[in-house]
């Protein structure tokens, strides 16, 4: 059996953003197919990586440790790193790790698109 | 701790299974009729302890063996896990500090954050022991309804 059953990423990239889809809960065992996906999408160099989180129910820290490898990696490439589309429960790992004052994080994949960073 | 609730589960150390577990575990702990913002926790705090054995108990090994076993006692739950896993040092459990951003480390802090107590130890015949315990803040609904199968 393996993730791959119930886990998938999707990426996309406009004009200005790379948009990351996660689809499925991101644990230990799909934040690997999350983390080659992100370094896909940064790869793009756009200025800015969007990860789209709406279809994500649940997260643990090893989908956090992802998360806050690709804000370093477009820090470095001095571009953008946003989050969208948050439930309570994902939100709440990063409230109760403090990271939701680190990542820029938005309600709506719109409102991320549209955000002045 | 009320025998009457009491489950016993071993799984392989395959991070797979991680969300079987996480649904038996909050579906074991709506039986106390919890919120769900406490499933959740415990949900989560579940998860982090099966990942760290996983990582950094086997060294990502998939055949290890991992079991838990679940109490309940009023509003308390206690989860007990043990393996055969290599035995790592207790004072090197611990959470980094949050002011370092940085990927990883987290696992700790989250389950002492959402659980009451965490409790690491060397099993005698080798391998580590966890003990997770958390205190429900039960609804009204739990006494009524455990009258109800009395």
């Amino acid at each position: 059996m393996s993730a791959d059953h119930t886990f998938a990423v999707h990426v996309e990239s406009t004009d200005v953003a790379a948009i990351v889809r996660p689809v499925g809960d991101v644990d230990l065992s799909s934040s690997p197919m999350l983390r080659t996906s992100l370094e896909q999408a940064i790869a793009q160099s756009k200025p800015r990586t969007i990860v789209d989180l709406t279809s994500v129910g649940y997260m643990d820290s090893s989908g956090v440790a992802t998360l806050v490898e690709g804000l370093q990696r477009t820090r470095r490439a001095d571009s953008a790193f946003l989050l969208c589309g948050m439930s309570d429960r994902v939100l709440s790992i990063f409230q109760i790790s403090r990271l939701d004052a680190i990542f820029t994080i938005a309600d709506t994949l719109d409102a991320a698109l549209g955000t002045d960073t | 701790m009320d025998d009457a609730c009491a489950l016993r589960i071993t799984l392989l150390s395959r991070p797979a299974l991680l969300s079987c577990v996480r649904r038996t575990v909050e579906a074991w702990c709506s039986l106390t009729g919890c919120a769900e913002a406490e499933l959740a926790a415990v949900g989560l705090a579940m998860d982090e302890a099966i990942a760290n054995i996983i990582r950094h108990g086997y060294d990502n090994s998939p055949d290890g063996s991992i079991e838990i076993e679940f109490h309940r006692d009023g509003p308390t739950v206690q989860f007990t896990l043990t393996d055969n896993a290599r035995q790592v040092p207790l004072e090197s459990i611990c959470s980094r500090p949050l002011d370092e951003v940085r990927p990883g480390g987290l696992g700790v802090y989250l389950m002492k954050e959402t659980m009451d107590e965490a409790v690491w130890s060397h099993r005698p015949e080798g391998g580590m022991q966890l003990i997770l315990r958390k205190t429900m803040a039960t609804s009204p609904e739990v006494t009524m309804r455990e009258h109800d199968v009395r």
